[in-house]
């Protein structure tokens, strides 16, 4: 694909969270991805589209495979890509956030990849710079790519959304991928359910649109995609479940539990995984996981957000 | 606490003003004669014929004159973080808004523990404000909640009460000893009512801190704090204020403890009277309080709770902050707003589109903290100190940046239009601040 004749798919600067955007928007997205699932699939996977661009990864918070998700997608377009390792840089010498932001905004990049411990962070970054900002997960608020990436793998094998029924399994309380995911499913038409304790459900949940679930038995009960999250393993010490036996015996998804979801129901994760605690190997790694193939579609739909939000940088390839 | 030098010795009368002092039974036409930085006279029968050519006349031209308000709970940079505020900067700020004296709080660096901090409080004061100002003592040696300060001397010195100002005493034990010695000198206990081990949030609990991915502090853990004070001052007698309350609960619980003839006060800030939860909007850090801002149906019991006389004080909580500790993220921002200068512009528009009485405001703000902290100012009647304030309630102004006088800008209201402000601020019987029409 050239820079040129490439139409506007998103009308906005930065992508921050799911629950601003359309469900147009997010189908557009999604569209994208496939070709560049199939990009990714060719011995030359090499694009122009970002050829000039510079992207910076800017992750306060540890994590390889979001992480190098962005930085393939982002060399695959073509773009420079720099990972700015920052336990190592001013920012534990007492920089704040925005100054950080401000100091590399100073270096021209046209895409900022966001990662912090703190809800909100990206969207104060945004009112900050004037390059684009893309949310790679933002304390327990959003992690719109993880969404985007969940939704077309679920797509490309249930074909449609509506009328599906998915069961988000866990710490939805902690978690960023929750949110996106249940506000990405509900724009898309999807039935979702959450399963956990009490204990790991925030409080209002009700009204988010889903359906609240305590047992597995109920929750998975006729589900066609059950989303297991990971249980962060320093909350397990008492305050919200009392031990990982327990949470493994109500909780974790394993062959038998699979059963009560229909037969051909899709197992996703978006790691890393607790093997043996929320989830078994016997089902991470049989014949109804997908979750290699949502590694894989990481990097397409992160190659189709940065493409989308190119599009709408000034000179950007857009007129 | 009058400070001397500040007196007029001339002999001057406010003229043709709505005089309204709920407290002396004042609500209409009238004027006020005041020599030497004390009321002479004041009601209806004071007017330019009256005074005669005894005394400078001012007319007022139908504007209202009220009492000059006492904010119960100011915070200033002053000792320590004077680039946030000092006592000078904040009186600024408080003479622009009608606020005739600042209660400021201990939390402080070095902390008000002790005598000799409450007599530098009082001479920087004297020195540099152009408001009266009257400091609260922390209740325990650098607010660790484990020893006693010194309350009597401290009370000696000039504290008007004591108080951990931002956070409670955790530890009921130690409240109690507080209570049952501060009864012994008749000083008033002041508690920020917020259960510890309960309030780690930084936001209301509920489905919008859900929806931000902010952890949620729960309206119950103030309850449980306050359901706590009150049996420990059943116990003990001692007078009792709770700081702010904010939500529908803490309201019935003061109320039932009220009518059990408890002697107990509490106040609400403005900022929880006309603000919500959803004013947090995107994350905006302005709007991070403690205790936090709620919901709706609390905002309403809360204004209910003015209006019947349950609460019985509205504070502004001014808390300066600058942006090192404002322009960060949300969970990891500082608390509080500025507000002595929006603090009667904020009141009034439950004047305005919420069916408060103006007395009732005006009470809130001016004889109640007077009564409850036992000053002599809060009143408008012959012999007291000629603090008042000219309010146009229709006048309206846009809260900026570069209007606002506080050194520190951290206003929930930035950028808002309020209607209605002070247009002269007396502090013993000198104008401190006049209002320029632009």
């Amino acid at each position: 694909m050239t820079r040129d004749a490439r139409p506007p798919l998103l009308k906005r600067q930065h992508l921050l969270a799911i629950d601003d955007i359309s469900s147009l928007e997010a189908i557009r997205i999604l569209d994208l991805a496939e070709r560049y699932v199939e990009v990714s699939r060719q011995t030359d996977k090499r694009q122009l589209v970002l050829q000039g661009r510079t992207q910076v990864n800017l992750f306060f918070e540890a994590s390889t495979r979001t992480q190098s998700s962005f930085e393939i997608a982002g060399k695959r377009l073509g773009a420079d890509v720099m990972n700015m390792a920052v336990a190592n840089s001013a920012v534990s010498k007492g920089e704040t956030l925005l100054d950080t932001a401000m100091t590399i905004n100073a270096m021209q990049p046209d895409f900022l990849v966001v990662r912090h411990p703190s809800s909100g962070a990206a969207e104060l970054l945004a009112q900050k710079v004037s390059c684009a900002v893309i949310n790679a997960g933002d304390g327990q608020h959003e992690h719109p790519t993880q969404a985007l990436l969940d939704a077309l793998t679920i797509r490309r094998h249930k074909k449609q959304f509506e009328g599906l029924i998915v069961a988000i399994c866990g710490d939805v309380l902690h978690s960023r991928v929750a949110r996106s995911n249940i506000h990405l499913l509900n724009k898309l038409g999807v039935q979702v359910r959450v399963v956990a304790p009490s204990t790991l459900l925030p409080s209002g949940i009700g009204n988010f649109g889903v359906e609240v679930h305590r047992s597995m038995e109920t929750g998975l009960k006729g589900a066609d995609v059950v989303m297991m999250l990971r249980l962060q393993l320093e909350r397990m010490t008492g305050a919200f479940v009392p031990s990982i036996r327990e949470y493994y015996r109500f909780y974790g998804l394993n062959a038998e539990t699979l059963k009560i979801a229909k037969p051909d129901a899709m197992v996703m994760h978006p790691g890393p995984m607790n093997r043996g605690i929320e989830i078994d190997s016997d089902v991470a790694d049989g014949v109804q996981s997908v979750i290699r193939e949502q590694v894989e579609m990481g990097v397409a739909v992160r190659m189709a957000v940065l493409d989308a939000l190119s599009r709408n940088i000034p000179g950007g390839g857009n007129s | 606490m009058i400070n001397p030098a500040k007196h007029s010795a001339r002999r001057r009368a406010y003229v043709n003003a709505n005089i309204v002092a709920p407290a002396q039974g004042l609500n209409g036409k009238g004027g006020i004669l005041i020599e030497d930085g004390w009321i002479l006279d004041v009601g209806p029968k004071v007017t330019k014929d009256s005074v005669g050519a005894s005394a400078t006349v001012t007319d007022c031209k139908g504007l209202t004159l009220i009492p000059g308000l006492i904010d119960m709970r100011v915070f200033t940079g002053e000792p320590g973080t004077e680039y946030r505020e000092t006592l000078a900067s904040a009186s600024g700020a408080a003479a622009a808004g009608g606020v005739t004296t600042m209660i400021v709080m201990p939390n402080t660096q070095p902390v008000i523990d002790d005598a000799a901090i409450v007599d530098f409080i009082l001479r920087r004061a004297r020195d540099t404000a152009s408001v009266r100002v009257a400091p609260m003592a922390a209740i325990t040696k650098g607010l660790n909640g484990e020893m006693m300060t010194e309350i009597g001397l401290l009370k000696e010195a000039g504290a008007v009460a004591i108080t951990e100002g931002t956070k409670p005493v955790a530890s009921a034990n130690v409240f109690r000893r507080a209570l049952t010695y501060a009864k012994d000198f008749d000083l008033l206990v002041v508690q920020h009512v917020e259960e510890p081990s309960l309030s780690s949030g930084v936001m209301n609990a509920g489905e919008t801190a859900s929806r931000l991915g902010l952890s949620g502090n729960p309206a119950m853990s103030e309850v449980i704090m306050l359901e706590r004070d009150l049996r420990l001052v059943e116990m003990t007698g001692a007078r009792y204020h709770a700081s702010q309350i904010s939500s529908r609960h803490s309201v019935e619980v003061m109320r039932a403890a009220k009518a059990r003839g408890l002697p107990v006060t509490c106040g609400a800030s403005v900022h929880h009277l006309v603000l919500n939860e959803n004013d947090i909007g995107a994350y905006r850090t302005f709007f991070k309080l403690s205790p936090p801002l709620r919901s709706e149906d609390d905002r309403r019991a809360l204004v209910e709770a003015v209006a019947d006389g349950t609460i019985d004080v509205i504070v502004s909580g001014h808390d300066p902050q600058s942006a090192d500790t404002k322009r960060l993220p949300f969970a990891e921002a500082a608390y509080g707003a500025i507000g002595l200068e929006t603090l009667l512009s904020a009141a009034l528009s439950l004047h305005h589109n919420e069916g408060v009485p103006l007395a009732c405001l005006v009470e809130a703000m001016s004889s109640k903290p007077a009564e409850i902290l036992r000053l002599e100012t809060g009143r408008l009647a012959p012999g007291a100190p000629a603090d008042f304030a000219i309010v146009d309630l229709n006048l309206s102004w846009i809260v900026e940046e570069d209007v606002l006088r506080s050194r520190a800008k951290n206003s929930p209201f930035e950028h808002r239009t309020l209607e209605g402000r002070a247009v002269e601020t007396i502090v013993a019987g000198e104008s401190v601040f006049a209002y320029a029409r632009s």
